[in-house]
Protein backbone atom coordinates (compact mmCIF):
# COMPACT_ATOMS: atom_id res chain seq x y z
CA UNK A 1 0.00 0.00 0.00
CA UNK A 2 1.07 3.55 -0.66
CA UNK A 3 2.93 5.27 2.14
CA UNK A 4 1.50 8.46 3.49
CA UNK A 5 3.35 10.74 5.84
CA UNK A 6 0.49 12.41 7.70
CA UNK A 7 0.59 12.29 11.48
CA UNK A 8 -2.62 10.27 11.68
CA UNK A 9 -1.16 7.55 9.51
CA UNK A 10 1.96 7.36 11.64
CA UNK A 11 0.02 7.10 14.91
CA UNK A 12 -2.41 4.55 13.48
CA UNK A 13 0.34 2.44 12.08
CA UNK A 14 2.36 2.57 15.30
CA UNK A 15 -0.60 1.43 17.40
CA UNK A 16 -1.25 -1.51 15.06
CA UNK A 17 2.45 -2.34 14.97
CA UNK A 18 2.63 -2.48 18.76
CA UNK A 19 -0.44 -4.74 18.91
CA UNK A 20 0.95 -7.11 16.30
CA UNK A 21 4.35 -7.15 17.96
CA UNK A 22 2.78 -8.04 21.29
CA UNK A 23 2.15 -11.52 19.91
CA UNK A 24 5.85 -11.88 19.22
CA UNK A 25 6.66 -10.57 22.70
CA UNK A 26 4.25 -12.99 24.40
CA UNK A 27 5.76 -16.03 22.70
CA UNK A 28 9.30 -14.82 23.42
CA UNK A 29 8.35 -14.21 27.05
CA UNK A 30 6.77 -17.67 27.38
CA UNK A 31 9.93 -19.27 26.04
CA UNK A 32 12.23 -17.14 28.20
CA UNK A 33 10.29 -17.65 31.43
CA UNK A 34 10.13 -21.40 30.92
CA UNK A 35 13.85 -21.73 30.21
CA UNK A 36 14.65 -19.55 33.21
CA UNK A 37 12.30 -21.41 35.55
CA UNK A 38 13.58 -24.81 34.50
CA UNK A 39 17.24 -23.87 35.04
CA UNK A 40 17.51 -25.61 38.46
CA UNK A 41 16.58 -29.02 36.99
CA UNK A 42 18.48 -28.40 33.77
CA UNK A 43 21.64 -27.74 35.76
CA UNK A 44 21.13 -30.57 38.20
CA UNK A 45 20.00 -33.41 35.96
CA UNK A 46 21.06 -32.23 32.52
CA UNK A 47 19.56 -33.79 29.42
CA UNK A 48 19.34 -37.20 31.15
CA UNK A 49 16.16 -35.86 32.77
CA UNK A 50 14.37 -36.83 29.57
CA UNK A 51 15.05 -40.56 29.81
CA UNK A 52 15.24 -41.10 33.55
CA UNK A 53 12.47 -43.50 34.56
CA UNK A 54 12.03 -42.73 38.23
CA UNK A 55 9.53 -40.11 39.31
CA UNK A 56 9.27 -39.50 43.02
CA UNK A 57 9.11 -35.83 43.98
CA UNK A 58 9.38 -36.51 47.73
CA UNK A 59 12.79 -38.13 47.15
CA UNK A 60 13.70 -35.55 44.52
CA UNK A 61 13.78 -38.17 41.79
CA UNK A 62 12.63 -36.55 38.56
CA UNK A 63 12.54 -38.59 35.37
CA UNK A 64 10.41 -37.50 32.43
CA UNK A 65 10.36 -40.82 30.58
CA UNK A 66 7.02 -42.17 31.90
CA UNK A 67 5.33 -38.93 30.87
CA UNK A 68 6.95 -38.83 27.47
CA UNK A 69 5.96 -42.47 26.98
CA UNK A 70 2.38 -41.77 28.04
CA UNK A 71 2.14 -38.74 25.77
CA UNK A 72 3.53 -40.57 22.75
CA UNK A 73 1.47 -43.75 23.17
CA UNK A 74 -1.84 -42.01 23.93
CA UNK A 75 -1.35 -39.66 20.98
CA UNK A 76 -0.45 -42.47 18.57
CA UNK A 77 -3.44 -44.46 19.79
CA UNK A 78 -5.63 -41.41 19.12
CA UNK A 79 -4.22 -41.08 15.59
CA UNK A 80 -4.70 -44.78 14.92
CA UNK A 81 -8.41 -44.43 15.67
CA UNK A 82 -9.07 -40.89 14.46
CA UNK A 83 -7.20 -40.81 11.14
CA UNK A 84 -9.13 -43.53 9.28
CA UNK A 85 -12.44 -42.22 10.59
CA UNK A 86 -11.57 -38.62 9.72
CA UNK A 87 -10.47 -39.66 6.24
CA UNK A 88 -13.75 -41.53 5.81
CA UNK A 89 -15.82 -38.54 6.94
CA UNK A 90 -13.90 -36.09 4.76
CA UNK A 91 -14.20 -38.31 1.69
CA UNK A 92 -17.90 -38.74 2.36
CA UNK A 93 -18.44 -35.01 2.73
CA UNK A 94 -16.38 -33.90 -0.25
CA UNK A 95 -16.60 -36.75 -2.75
CA UNK A 96 -19.93 -38.42 -2.12
CA UNK A 97 -22.61 -36.68 -0.13
CA UNK A 98 -24.91 -34.17 -1.79
CA UNK A 99 -24.55 -30.66 -0.32
CA UNK A 100 -27.86 -30.94 1.51
CA UNK A 101 -26.57 -33.85 3.60
CA UNK A 102 -22.93 -32.81 3.76
CA UNK A 103 -23.62 -29.40 5.28
CA UNK A 104 -25.43 -30.42 8.48
CA UNK A 105 -23.04 -33.31 9.05
CA UNK A 106 -20.03 -31.04 8.61
CA UNK A 107 -21.57 -28.60 11.07
CA UNK A 108 -22.20 -31.29 13.65
CA UNK A 109 -18.62 -32.46 13.41
CA UNK A 110 -17.47 -28.87 13.87
CA UNK A 111 -19.62 -28.70 17.01
CA UNK A 112 -17.65 -31.66 18.34
CA UNK A 113 -14.63 -29.34 18.29
CA UNK A 114 -16.49 -26.65 20.22
CA UNK A 115 -17.13 -28.87 23.24
CA UNK A 116 -14.64 -28.00 26.00
CA UNK A 117 -11.97 -30.45 27.06
CA UNK A 118 -13.24 -30.70 30.64
CA UNK A 119 -16.63 -31.81 29.30
CA UNK A 120 -14.98 -34.66 27.38
CA UNK A 121 -13.26 -35.53 30.64
CA UNK A 122 -16.54 -35.64 32.54
CA UNK A 123 -18.13 -37.76 29.83
CA UNK A 124 -15.03 -39.95 29.77
CA UNK A 125 -15.18 -40.64 33.50
CA UNK A 126 -18.89 -41.43 33.72
CA UNK A 127 -19.78 -42.85 30.30
CA UNK A 128 -16.74 -44.02 28.35
CA UNK A 129 -14.79 -45.53 31.27
CA UNK A 130 -17.70 -47.72 32.45
CA UNK A 131 -18.35 -48.72 28.83
CA UNK A 132 -14.74 -49.85 28.43
CA UNK A 133 -14.77 -51.64 31.78
CA UNK A 134 -18.04 -53.48 31.17
CA UNK A 135 -18.18 -54.04 27.41
CA UNK A 136 -15.22 -53.10 25.23
CA UNK A 137 -12.52 -54.33 27.65
CA UNK A 138 -13.96 -57.81 28.23
CA UNK A 139 -14.57 -58.27 24.48
CA UNK A 140 -10.97 -57.31 23.69
CA UNK A 141 -9.61 -59.55 26.44
CA UNK A 142 -11.72 -62.53 25.40
CA UNK A 143 -10.65 -62.34 21.79
CA UNK A 144 -7.22 -60.76 21.85
CA UNK A 145 -6.22 -61.37 25.46
CA UNK A 146 -3.02 -63.16 24.40
CA UNK A 147 -1.59 -59.77 23.36
CA UNK A 148 0.27 -58.01 26.18
CA UNK A 149 -1.42 -54.73 25.29
CA UNK A 150 -4.81 -56.15 26.29
CA UNK A 151 -3.76 -57.84 29.52
CA UNK A 152 -4.16 -56.54 33.03
CA UNK A 153 -6.91 -55.36 35.30
CA UNK A 154 -9.90 -53.59 33.80
CA UNK A 155 -10.74 -50.41 35.67
CA UNK A 156 -11.97 -48.38 32.72
CA UNK A 157 -9.39 -45.72 33.55
CA UNK A 158 -6.14 -45.90 31.64
CA UNK A 159 -4.20 -45.46 28.43
CA UNK A 160 -6.93 -46.84 26.13
CA UNK A 161 -9.61 -44.56 27.56
CA UNK A 162 -7.27 -41.60 27.18
CA UNK A 163 -6.50 -42.56 23.58
CA UNK A 164 -10.18 -42.94 22.65
CA UNK A 165 -11.12 -39.59 24.21
CA UNK A 166 -8.23 -37.96 22.35
CA UNK A 167 -9.38 -39.62 19.13
CA UNK A 168 -12.85 -38.10 19.50
CA UNK A 169 -11.34 -34.71 20.25
CA UNK A 170 -8.95 -34.58 17.27
CA UNK A 171 -11.38 -36.03 14.72
CA UNK A 172 -13.00 -32.63 13.92
CA UNK A 173 -9.71 -30.87 13.20
CA UNK A 174 -8.28 -33.72 11.11
CA UNK A 175 -11.55 -33.96 9.20
CA UNK A 176 -11.69 -30.22 8.57
CA UNK A 177 -8.15 -30.08 7.20
CA UNK A 178 -8.58 -33.15 5.01
CA UNK A 179 -11.79 -31.63 3.66
CA UNK A 180 -9.99 -28.42 2.70
CA UNK A 181 -7.17 -30.40 1.16
CA UNK A 182 -9.57 -32.56 -0.89
CA UNK A 183 -11.52 -29.50 -2.00
CA UNK A 184 -8.27 -27.98 -3.24
CA UNK A 185 -7.70 -30.91 -5.62
CA UNK A 186 -8.84 -29.71 -9.06
CA UNK A 187 -12.05 -31.23 -10.38
CA UNK A 188 -10.38 -32.01 -13.69
CA UNK A 189 -8.56 -34.88 -11.97
CA UNK A 190 -11.85 -36.45 -10.90
CA UNK A 191 -13.37 -35.93 -14.33
CA UNK A 192 -10.36 -37.48 -16.03
CA UNK A 193 -10.46 -40.55 -13.81
CA UNK A 194 -14.20 -41.00 -14.25
CA UNK A 195 -13.90 -40.53 -18.00
CA UNK A 196 -11.35 -43.36 -18.11
CA UNK A 197 -13.96 -45.61 -16.52
CA UNK A 198 -12.76 -45.53 -12.93
CA UNK A 199 -15.33 -46.21 -10.25
CA UNK A 200 -16.23 -43.56 -7.70
CA UNK A 201 -13.89 -45.16 -5.17
CA UNK A 202 -11.00 -45.51 -7.62
CA UNK A 203 -11.40 -41.84 -8.42
CA UNK A 204 -11.33 -41.05 -4.73
CA UNK A 205 -8.10 -43.02 -4.34
CA UNK A 206 -6.50 -40.93 -7.06
CA UNK A 207 -7.67 -37.73 -5.40
CA UNK A 208 -6.37 -38.97 -2.03
CA UNK A 209 -3.04 -39.83 -3.61
CA UNK A 210 -2.65 -36.37 -5.06
CA UNK A 211 -3.58 -34.81 -1.73
CA UNK A 212 -1.21 -37.07 0.21
CA UNK A 213 1.11 -34.44 1.62
CA UNK A 214 -1.83 -32.33 2.74
CA UNK A 215 -3.37 -35.35 4.42
CA UNK A 216 -0.03 -35.97 6.12
CA UNK A 217 -0.25 -32.39 7.32
CA UNK A 218 -3.71 -33.01 8.75
CA UNK A 219 -2.40 -36.07 10.60
CA UNK A 220 0.56 -34.14 12.01
CA UNK A 221 -1.77 -31.34 13.07
CA UNK A 222 -3.97 -33.87 14.85
CA UNK A 223 -0.86 -35.22 16.56
CA UNK A 224 -0.05 -31.71 17.77
CA UNK A 225 -3.51 -31.37 19.26
CA UNK A 226 -3.36 -34.78 20.91
CA UNK A 227 0.05 -34.13 22.44
CA UNK A 228 -1.08 -30.89 24.04
CA UNK A 229 -4.57 -31.92 25.10
CA UNK A 230 -4.79 -31.65 28.85
CA UNK A 231 -7.98 -31.78 30.88
CA UNK A 232 -9.83 -34.69 29.33
CA UNK A 233 -6.74 -36.88 29.41
CA UNK A 234 -5.95 -35.91 32.99
CA UNK A 235 -9.41 -37.04 34.00
CA UNK A 236 -9.38 -40.48 32.36
CA UNK A 237 -5.80 -41.72 31.96
CA UNK A 238 -5.29 -42.66 35.60
CA UNK A 239 -2.36 -40.37 36.39
CA UNK A 240 0.24 -42.92 37.37
CA UNK A 241 3.85 -42.46 36.24
CA UNK A 242 4.45 -45.99 35.03
CA UNK A 243 5.48 -47.57 31.75
CA UNK A 244 3.27 -50.55 31.10
CA UNK A 245 2.69 -52.56 27.95
CA UNK A 246 -1.00 -52.88 28.76
CA UNK A 247 -3.37 -50.29 27.38
CA UNK A 248 -5.73 -50.92 30.30
CA UNK A 249 -3.16 -49.77 32.86
CA UNK A 250 -3.11 -46.19 34.08
CA UNK A 251 -0.54 -43.86 32.56
CA UNK A 252 0.42 -40.22 32.64
CA UNK A 253 1.09 -37.57 29.99
CA UNK A 254 3.22 -34.43 30.19
CA UNK A 255 0.19 -32.18 29.95
CA UNK A 256 -1.73 -34.12 32.59
CA UNK A 257 1.11 -34.19 35.13
CA UNK A 258 1.24 -30.42 34.76
CA UNK A 259 -2.50 -30.08 35.33
CA UNK A 260 -2.62 -32.50 38.24
CA UNK A 261 0.57 -31.59 40.14
CA UNK A 262 1.53 -28.04 39.37
CA UNK A 263 -0.56 -26.58 42.17
CA UNK A 264 1.05 -28.92 44.74
CA UNK A 265 4.61 -28.27 43.63
CA UNK A 266 5.83 -26.11 46.45
CA UNK A 267 9.59 -26.55 46.49
CA UNK A 268 11.75 -25.03 43.80
CA UNK A 269 13.23 -28.17 42.27
CA UNK A 270 9.82 -29.88 41.90
CA UNK A 271 8.35 -26.79 40.25
CA UNK A 272 11.39 -26.52 38.03
CA UNK A 273 11.10 -30.17 36.95
CA UNK A 274 7.47 -29.62 35.96
CA UNK A 275 8.30 -26.44 34.06
CA UNK A 276 11.09 -28.23 32.21
CA UNK A 277 8.50 -30.75 31.05
CA UNK A 278 6.27 -27.86 30.00
CA UNK A 279 9.21 -26.50 28.02
CA UNK A 280 9.62 -29.86 26.27
CA UNK A 281 5.89 -29.90 25.47
CA UNK A 282 6.07 -26.32 24.19
CA UNK A 283 8.99 -27.06 21.85
CA UNK A 284 7.43 -30.29 20.60
CA UNK A 285 4.09 -28.64 19.78
CA UNK A 286 5.85 -25.73 18.04
CA UNK A 287 7.81 -28.13 15.83
CA UNK A 288 4.77 -30.33 15.12
CA UNK A 289 2.54 -27.40 14.24
CA UNK A 290 5.20 -25.82 12.04
CA UNK A 291 5.64 -29.09 10.17
CA UNK A 292 1.88 -29.50 9.77
CA UNK A 293 1.61 -25.99 8.40
CA UNK A 294 4.29 -26.61 5.77
CA UNK A 295 2.66 -29.87 4.68
CA UNK A 296 -0.83 -28.40 4.40
CA UNK A 297 0.46 -25.32 2.62
CA UNK A 298 2.04 -27.49 -0.05
CA UNK A 299 -1.41 -28.67 -1.12
CA UNK A 300 -4.16 -26.36 0.04
CA UNK A 301 -2.34 -23.08 -0.29
CA UNK A 302 -1.50 -20.42 2.23
CA UNK A 303 -5.00 -19.37 3.24
CA UNK A 304 -6.17 -22.84 4.17
CA UNK A 305 -3.01 -23.72 6.03
CA UNK A 306 -3.34 -20.76 8.35
CA UNK A 307 -7.04 -21.34 8.91
CA UNK A 308 -6.45 -24.31 11.13
CA UNK A 309 -3.06 -23.98 12.74
CA UNK B 1 -17.68 -65.86 -15.68
CA UNK B 2 -14.95 -64.38 -17.80
CA UNK B 3 -11.91 -62.85 -16.20
CA UNK B 4 -12.93 -59.36 -17.26
CA UNK B 5 -16.34 -59.75 -15.68
CA UNK B 6 -14.82 -60.95 -12.39
CA UNK B 7 -12.50 -57.96 -12.28
CA UNK B 8 -15.41 -55.71 -13.06
CA UNK B 9 -17.66 -57.06 -10.34
CA UNK B 10 -14.74 -56.99 -7.89
CA UNK B 11 -14.25 -53.31 -8.63
CA UNK B 12 -17.95 -52.66 -8.21
CA UNK B 13 -18.06 -54.45 -4.87
CA UNK B 14 -14.96 -52.60 -3.61
CA UNK B 15 -16.59 -49.37 -4.68
CA UNK B 16 -19.80 -50.21 -2.86
CA UNK B 17 -18.06 -51.37 0.32
CA UNK B 18 -15.70 -48.41 0.55
CA UNK B 19 -18.27 -45.74 -0.23
CA UNK B 20 -20.59 -47.23 2.39
CA UNK B 21 -17.71 -47.27 4.89
CA UNK B 22 -17.15 -43.55 4.47
CA UNK B 23 -20.83 -42.91 5.10
CA UNK B 24 -20.62 -45.09 8.20
CA UNK B 25 -17.70 -42.98 9.46
CA UNK B 26 -19.79 -39.83 9.09
CA UNK B 27 -22.79 -41.38 10.81
CA UNK B 28 -20.54 -42.70 13.58
CA UNK B 29 -19.05 -39.28 14.34
CA UNK B 30 -22.40 -37.53 14.41
CA UNK B 31 -23.75 -40.31 16.65
CA UNK B 32 -20.89 -39.71 19.09
CA UNK B 33 -21.83 -36.03 19.20
CA UNK B 34 -25.47 -36.87 19.84
CA UNK B 35 -24.55 -39.38 22.55
CA UNK B 36 -22.37 -36.82 24.32
CA UNK B 37 -24.99 -34.08 24.08
CA UNK B 38 -27.72 -36.52 25.06
CA UNK B 39 -25.90 -37.55 28.24
CA UNK B 40 -25.25 -33.92 29.15
CA UNK B 41 -28.89 -32.97 28.69
CA UNK B 42 -30.26 -36.06 30.42
CA UNK B 43 -27.89 -36.00 33.39
CA UNK B 44 -27.74 -32.25 33.75
CA UNK B 45 -31.36 -31.18 33.56
CA UNK B 46 -32.47 -32.80 36.82
CA UNK B 47 -30.02 -30.85 38.98
CA UNK B 48 -30.66 -27.42 37.56
CA UNK B 49 -32.67 -25.26 39.89
CA UNK B 50 -32.75 -21.64 40.97
CA UNK B 51 -30.75 -22.50 44.07
CA UNK B 52 -28.14 -24.31 41.94
CA UNK B 53 -27.73 -21.30 39.68
CA UNK B 54 -27.37 -18.73 42.46
CA UNK B 55 -25.92 -20.46 45.52
CA UNK B 56 -22.25 -21.09 46.35
CA UNK B 57 -20.77 -24.60 46.80
CA UNK B 58 -21.68 -26.10 50.18
CA UNK B 59 -20.40 -29.15 52.06
CA UNK B 60 -21.71 -32.36 50.50
CA UNK B 61 -25.33 -33.02 51.36
CA UNK B 62 -26.33 -29.43 51.96
CA UNK B 63 -27.17 -28.51 48.40
CA UNK B 64 -25.30 -25.51 47.15
CA UNK B 65 -24.68 -24.27 43.64
CA UNK B 66 -22.46 -22.64 41.12
CA UNK B 67 -23.55 -19.00 41.29
CA UNK B 68 -20.06 -17.83 42.18
CA UNK B 69 -18.57 -19.92 39.39
CA UNK B 70 -20.91 -18.33 36.84
CA UNK B 71 -19.93 -14.87 38.06
CA UNK B 72 -16.22 -15.80 38.06
CA UNK B 73 -16.36 -17.21 34.52
CA UNK B 74 -18.20 -14.11 33.32
CA UNK B 75 -15.74 -11.74 35.00
CA UNK B 76 -12.63 -13.49 33.69
CA UNK B 77 -14.08 -13.81 30.19
CA UNK B 78 -14.96 -10.12 30.30
CA UNK B 79 -11.42 -9.16 31.34
CA UNK B 80 -9.97 -11.39 28.62
CA UNK B 81 -12.27 -9.79 26.04
CA UNK B 82 -11.42 -6.25 27.16
CA UNK B 83 -7.72 -6.97 26.65
CA UNK B 84 -7.81 -9.60 23.95
CA UNK B 85 -10.31 -8.09 21.51
CA UNK B 86 -8.66 -4.67 20.94
CA UNK B 87 -5.16 -6.11 20.82
CA UNK B 88 -6.19 -9.01 18.63
CA UNK B 89 -8.22 -6.87 16.24
CA UNK B 90 -5.44 -4.27 15.99
CA UNK B 91 -2.90 -7.01 15.31
CA UNK B 92 -5.20 -8.45 12.66
CA UNK B 93 -5.61 -5.07 10.96
CA UNK B 94 -1.83 -4.67 10.96
CA UNK B 95 -1.38 -8.08 9.33
CA UNK B 96 -3.97 -7.32 6.66
CA UNK B 97 -2.98 -3.72 5.87
CA UNK B 98 0.76 -3.61 6.51
CA UNK B 99 1.72 -7.24 6.89
CA UNK B 100 2.64 -8.24 3.36
CA UNK B 101 6.34 -8.33 4.20
CA UNK B 102 8.83 -10.40 6.21
CA UNK B 103 7.73 -8.90 9.51
CA UNK B 104 4.08 -9.64 8.82
CA UNK B 105 4.96 -13.19 7.83
CA UNK B 106 6.92 -13.62 11.05
CA UNK B 107 4.01 -12.34 13.17
CA UNK B 108 1.61 -14.57 11.25
CA UNK B 109 3.79 -17.61 11.87
CA UNK B 110 4.26 -16.74 15.55
CA UNK B 111 0.51 -16.17 15.98
CA UNK B 112 -0.23 -19.58 14.49
CA UNK B 113 2.42 -21.05 16.78
CA UNK B 114 0.75 -19.45 19.81
CA UNK B 115 -2.64 -20.82 18.75
CA UNK B 116 -1.11 -24.30 18.70
CA UNK B 117 0.55 -24.00 22.12
CA UNK B 118 -1.32 -26.11 24.70
CA UNK B 119 -3.33 -23.81 26.95
CA UNK B 120 -1.84 -25.33 30.10
CA UNK B 121 1.48 -23.77 29.09
CA UNK B 122 -0.14 -20.34 28.98
CA UNK B 123 -1.32 -21.07 32.53
CA UNK B 124 2.21 -21.90 33.64
CA UNK B 125 3.54 -18.75 31.98
CA UNK B 126 1.00 -16.56 33.79
CA UNK B 127 1.83 -18.40 36.99
CA UNK B 128 5.48 -17.37 36.68
CA UNK B 129 4.86 -13.75 35.64
CA UNK B 130 1.67 -12.84 37.56
CA UNK B 131 0.89 -15.32 40.34
CA UNK B 132 4.41 -15.67 41.77
CA UNK B 133 5.12 -11.91 41.98
CA UNK B 134 1.64 -11.25 43.42
CA UNK B 135 2.00 -14.05 45.89
CA UNK B 136 -1.46 -15.46 45.23
CA UNK B 137 -3.83 -16.70 42.57
CA UNK B 138 -6.32 -14.20 41.25
CA UNK B 139 -9.07 -13.49 38.77
CA UNK B 140 -6.65 -11.08 37.14
CA UNK B 141 -4.19 -13.90 36.43
CA UNK B 142 -6.98 -16.09 35.05
CA UNK B 143 -8.31 -13.31 32.83
CA UNK B 144 -4.84 -12.54 31.50
CA UNK B 145 -4.23 -16.20 30.65
CA UNK B 146 -7.51 -16.27 28.71
CA UNK B 147 -6.59 -13.00 26.97
CA UNK B 148 -3.33 -14.52 25.71
CA UNK B 149 -5.27 -17.44 24.27
CA UNK B 150 -7.69 -15.05 22.61
CA UNK B 151 -5.27 -12.57 20.99
CA UNK B 152 -3.80 -14.74 18.20
CA UNK B 153 -7.18 -16.30 17.36
CA UNK B 154 -8.86 -12.90 17.05
CA UNK B 155 -5.88 -11.52 15.11
CA UNK B 156 -6.02 -14.28 12.49
CA UNK B 157 -9.80 -14.13 11.99
CA UNK B 158 -9.70 -10.33 11.78
CA UNK B 159 -7.00 -10.49 9.14
CA UNK B 160 -9.02 -13.01 7.16
CA UNK B 161 -12.17 -10.87 7.34
CA UNK B 162 -10.36 -7.69 6.28
CA UNK B 163 -8.82 -9.50 3.35
CA UNK B 164 -12.36 -10.21 2.15
CA UNK B 165 -13.13 -6.49 1.82
CA UNK B 166 -12.88 -5.62 -1.88
CA UNK B 167 -9.89 -3.48 -2.81
CA UNK B 168 -12.13 -1.16 -4.83
CA UNK B 169 -13.51 0.24 -1.57
CA UNK B 170 -10.02 1.16 -0.43
CA UNK B 171 -9.12 2.60 -3.79
CA UNK B 172 -12.31 4.66 -3.91
CA UNK B 173 -11.67 6.23 -0.52
CA UNK B 174 -8.00 6.84 -1.24
CA UNK B 175 -8.90 8.46 -4.56
CA UNK B 176 -11.17 10.85 -2.68
CA UNK B 177 -8.10 11.95 -0.74
CA UNK B 178 -8.70 10.17 2.56
CA UNK B 179 -5.54 9.37 4.52
CA UNK B 180 -4.70 5.73 4.85
CA UNK B 181 -5.73 5.46 8.51
CA UNK B 182 -9.14 6.95 7.69
CA UNK B 183 -9.61 4.43 4.92
CA UNK B 184 -8.71 1.57 7.24
CA UNK B 185 -10.64 2.83 10.28
CA UNK B 186 -13.74 4.34 8.64
CA UNK B 187 -14.15 2.28 5.48
CA UNK B 188 -12.45 -1.11 5.70
CA UNK B 189 -13.04 -1.95 9.37
CA UNK B 190 -16.80 -1.21 9.31
CA UNK B 191 -17.12 -3.31 6.16
CA UNK B 192 -15.39 -6.23 7.87
CA UNK B 193 -17.06 -5.66 11.24
CA UNK B 194 -19.74 -8.34 11.12
CA UNK B 195 -17.14 -10.96 10.24
CA UNK B 196 -14.82 -9.73 12.99
CA UNK B 197 -17.70 -9.79 15.46
CA UNK B 198 -18.59 -13.39 14.69
CA UNK B 199 -14.91 -14.30 15.04
CA UNK B 200 -14.85 -12.53 18.40
CA UNK B 201 -17.95 -14.43 19.54
CA UNK B 202 -16.35 -17.75 18.65
CA UNK B 203 -13.18 -16.75 20.50
CA UNK B 204 -15.26 -15.88 23.58
CA UNK B 205 -17.05 -19.22 23.38
CA UNK B 206 -13.69 -20.91 23.15
CA UNK B 207 -12.15 -19.25 26.23
CA UNK B 208 -15.29 -19.77 28.30
CA UNK B 209 -14.62 -23.50 27.95
CA UNK B 210 -10.95 -23.31 28.95
CA UNK B 211 -9.95 -25.09 32.15
CA UNK B 212 -6.23 -25.79 32.06
CA UNK B 213 -5.04 -22.16 32.01
CA UNK B 214 -7.22 -21.34 35.03
CA UNK B 215 -6.25 -24.26 37.28
CA UNK B 216 -3.35 -22.52 38.99
CA UNK B 217 -3.87 -18.92 37.90
CA UNK B 218 -7.42 -18.21 39.08
CA UNK B 219 -7.54 -21.35 41.23
CA UNK B 220 -11.03 -21.58 42.73
CA UNK B 221 -13.11 -20.05 45.44
CA UNK B 222 -16.05 -21.23 47.51
CA UNK B 223 -17.47 -17.73 47.78
CA UNK B 224 -18.83 -14.98 45.61
CA UNK B 225 -15.85 -12.85 44.68
CA UNK B 226 -16.15 -9.59 42.78
CA UNK B 227 -12.50 -8.54 43.08
CA UNK B 228 -9.92 -9.33 40.44
CA UNK B 229 -7.07 -9.54 42.96
CA UNK B 230 -8.57 -12.57 44.71
CA UNK B 231 -8.78 -16.24 43.67
CA UNK B 232 -11.82 -16.71 41.48
CA UNK B 233 -14.09 -19.63 40.76
CA UNK B 234 -14.99 -20.62 37.21
CA UNK B 235 -17.52 -23.01 35.70
CA UNK B 236 -14.85 -25.15 34.09
CA UNK B 237 -12.61 -25.56 37.15
CA UNK B 238 -15.74 -26.20 39.21
CA UNK B 239 -16.80 -28.95 36.77
CA UNK B 240 -13.32 -30.48 37.03
CA UNK B 241 -13.46 -30.48 40.84
CA UNK B 242 -17.01 -31.84 40.96
CA UNK B 243 -16.24 -34.56 38.40
CA UNK B 244 -13.10 -35.77 40.17
CA UNK B 245 -14.69 -35.60 43.62
CA UNK B 246 -15.86 -38.77 45.38
CA UNK B 247 -19.57 -37.99 45.89
CA UNK B 248 -22.60 -38.65 43.70
CA UNK B 249 -24.06 -35.26 44.57
CA UNK B 250 -20.95 -33.59 43.19
CA UNK B 251 -21.14 -35.62 40.00
CA UNK B 252 -24.75 -34.54 39.50
CA UNK B 253 -23.69 -30.93 39.94
CA UNK B 254 -20.86 -31.45 37.45
CA UNK B 255 -23.38 -32.59 34.83
CA UNK B 256 -25.68 -29.66 35.56
CA UNK B 257 -22.85 -27.13 35.32
CA UNK B 258 -21.75 -28.81 32.09
CA UNK B 259 -25.24 -28.49 30.64
CA UNK B 260 -25.09 -24.77 31.33
CA UNK B 261 -21.58 -24.37 29.88
CA UNK B 262 -22.13 -26.48 26.78
CA UNK B 263 -25.52 -24.86 26.24
CA UNK B 264 -23.89 -21.44 26.20
CA UNK B 265 -21.06 -22.50 23.88
CA UNK B 266 -23.31 -24.33 21.43
CA UNK B 267 -25.75 -21.41 21.47
CA UNK B 268 -22.99 -19.04 20.35
CA UNK B 269 -21.75 -21.49 17.71
CA UNK B 270 -25.22 -21.98 16.27
CA UNK B 271 -25.96 -18.22 16.26
CA UNK B 272 -22.69 -17.56 14.45
CA UNK B 273 -23.46 -20.30 11.98
CA UNK B 274 -26.90 -18.84 11.32
CA UNK B 275 -25.55 -15.31 10.86
CA UNK B 276 -22.74 -16.29 8.51
CA UNK B 277 -24.96 -18.61 6.52
CA UNK B 278 -27.54 -15.98 5.72
CA UNK B 279 -24.93 -13.83 4.04
CA UNK B 280 -23.56 -16.32 1.57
Amino acid sequence: MAQSSTLGDKVYRTILFVAASSILLIVAAIFYMMVQSSMPTLQRFGIGFLWAREWNPSQELFGALPFIYGTVVSSLLALLIAVPISLGIAVFLVEQAPKKIARPIAFMIELLAAIPSVVYGLWGIFVLAPFIREYLGPVLQDNLGFLPIFQGRLTGIGMLTGGIILAIMITPIVTAVVRDVLEAVPNTQREAALALGATKWETTMIVLGNAASGIAGAVVLGLGRAVGETMAVTMVIGNSPQISASLFEPAYTIASVLAANFADATDEIYLSALIEMALVLFLVTVVINGLAKLLIMSVAGRANASKHT
Amino acid sequence: MTEAATVHSKRRITNLVMTSLTAICAVFATTVLLIILGFIAYQGISSISWEFLTDTPKPVGEGGGIGNAIVGSAMMTLLAAIIGLPVGIAAGVYLAEFGKNWYGNTIRFIADTLIGVPSIIIGIFIYTVVVMPMGRQSGLAGGLALAIIMIPIVARTTEEMINLVPNSMREGALALGAPQWRVSWNIVLPAAMSGIATGAMLAIARITGETAPLLFTALNSRFYNFYYDQPMSSLTVQIYNFATGPFEVEHAMAWAATLLLVGFILFINIIVRYLTRKKH
